[in-house]
């Protein structure tokens, strides 16, 4: 009789409940009226990243392409006759993508970044690739000060030989033999 | 000639309109469902359709309506292609012997307001109400997937179960109308409703016809979390959609034989008869969703258990109190 009576009270004070929900404002946000603010290292939409100086950051070294648990990046390297190298195209595949972000902490240039910018959805499915024109930005993204060839060692239109931060001059290999 | 060509215009005008209320109320009642659970469980429900999402049920239908019709490889090609229209049709049929209101005169021509009085109304409805459960079995044996055969065997074993209750509770409401007729029951009911004669087959039934039309908490046959959605697993497009709309026509319909059985159907003061009746069908709907957004599901043997060793002893004690009643 008494596991009755608690069955009954523990009915009552279920449909109680929902009941005195029915009369609470729902809690849902309603997103393209009201966009929640996003966190400032959200990941979402990729783009490529220019160097302070206003060059191209990624020198196409494919780290990201091979990093890419989903496949989405290609690229084709190149090099400039400058010495920079660069890809002559460079492909995301958004409809893959899976954001992980694990591209661009592959990246040894800063070149590759995610941004919180997330609305990139779009009814054919084909418009989710992008190329290079689309993924390049004429900022340098999160990381400000960076540049690749003020460090690499590499004779480019940036610096030659020993003209790099904490570079050591160039050694003459035939006056320092033994 | 003339009367008989009269009275099957009468008859198409009537089922037409009969027709068109019932598949609309149930698009709709898919809508009040889908708003009231939203707020039971503090959301908001569909929104963006129309003002307040009503335009929605029509774009689920036309949604339903051009997605693919697939049939998996090893179906039973004939029978998973008909089983839908089975539970559909039967559902639809049921609403043949509700009573809307009283008899109206027209052109010096009395109409009485449902579609036939049938005088075993209520054996007719148990009569389609057993051959919906061919629709759930059938579909789901021949998906030839696990799931929807479980859930179709599910289904039958429930269905056939809650069936017996069903018809039990029903036996002193005929005892006291003295009659199979739903008019006539509707007719018996002009003083007190049946609900306050017969307040434990009134509880009887509700539960018993919540577990016919296969909701929560009695969803064992769907049961998504176990089943994907069993016995309707495989089925798309509109095949989908006459499973559902079967679903939610019997939902109204069971409603409807509530009103009529227990609430008095179309009685009530002031208002037209058919806008009590669907006042009261949409009140018990309410109520059914409501029991939906608060129970959780029973597990199998608690169903089990529930219908054969409570409901149907209840409901055979409930005949013999009457039948001595009535005797006395």
């Amino acid at each position: 009789m008494t596991s009755a009576w608690e069955a009954t009270k523990a009915l009552a004070t279920g449909f109680a409940t929902t009941f005195k929900h029915l009369f609470r404002k729902p809690i849902t946000e309603q997103y393209p009226e009201y966009k929640r603010p996003l966190p400032v290292r959200g990941r979402a939409r990729i783009i490529l990243t220019r160097d302070p100086d206003g060059g191209e950051r990624c020198v196409a070294c494919y780290l990201c392409s091979a990093v890419c648990p989903v496949s989405c990046i290609s690229m084709q390297s190149a090099q400039r006759e400058d010495g920079r190298r660069h890809a002559s195209w460079f492909r995301i595949n958004f409809a893959r993508c899976i954001y992980c972000g694990f591209c661009e902490e592959a990246c040894p240039t800063s070149a590759i970044q995610l941004t919180p910018f997330f609305e990139t959805c779009e009814r054919d499915i084909l418009k989710l690739v992008y190329e290079k024109q689309d993924l390049l930005v004429d900022h340098s993204g999160k990381d400000h000060e960076y540049n690749f060839y003020k460090y690499a060692g590499v004779a480019t239109g940036v610096g030659g030989k020993g003209e790099h931060f904490r570079e050591d001059e160039p050694v003459n290999l035939k006056s320092n033999l033994p | 000639m003339l009367t008989w060509t009269a009275g099957i215009i009468i008859l198409i005008v009537k089922l037409g309109i009969v027709l068109v209320v019932v598949l609309l109320m149930a698009a709709y009642l898919v809508w009040v469902e889908r708003k009231f659970l939203a707020r039971l469980q503090i959301r908001y429900g569909p929104n963006r359709a129309g003002k307040f999402g009503l335009l929605q049920p029509i774009a689920d239908t036309i949604k339903m309506l051009t997605k693919e019709d697939t049939v998996p490889e090893g179906a039973d090609r004939l029978i998973f292609l008909l089983a839908p229209a089975v539970v559909a049709v039967t559902a639809l049929l049921m609403f043949a012997v509700v009573p809307f209101g009283r008899d109206i005169t027209l052109w010096g021509r009395k109409i009485p307001l449902v579609i036939t009085d049938l005088n075993i109304g209520l054996l007719f409805v148990f009569a389609l109400s057993s051959l919906g459960v061919y629709g759930v079995a059938l579909g789901g044996w021949a998906s030839n997937s696990k799931y929807s055969l479980l859930g179709g065997i599910r289904g039958a074993a429930q269905m056939i179960s809650y069936e017996l209750s069903l018809g039990l509770s029903l036996v002193p409401i005929v005892m006291l109308a003295r009659s199979f007729s739903l008019v006539d029951i509707v007719q018996a009911q002009e003083k007190v409703p049946f609900i306050l004669l017969q307040p434990v087959a009134f509880g009887i039934f509700v539960i018993s016809a919540m577990a016919e039309s296969k909701r929560i908490p009695f969803d064992l046959p769907e049961a998504e979390n176990e089943l994907v959605a069993g016995y309707h697993t495989e089925y798309s497009g509109i095949r989908f959609g006459l499973y559902f709309l079967g679903e939610y026509v019997h939902m109204q319909v069971l409603a409807a034989l509530v009103a009529v059985l227990f609430l008095g159907g179309w009685r009530g003061p002031l208002l037209p008869p058919p806008v009590w009746l669907f006042i009261k069908i949409l009140l018990v709907a309410l109520i059914m969703i409501w029991i939906r957004g608060t129970l959780p599901r029973l597990r199998y043997d608690q169903l089990m258990a529930l219908g054969w060793k409570v409901l149907i002893p209840i409901a055979l004690l409930n005949i013999l109190v009457t039948g001595a009643v009535l005797l006395l």
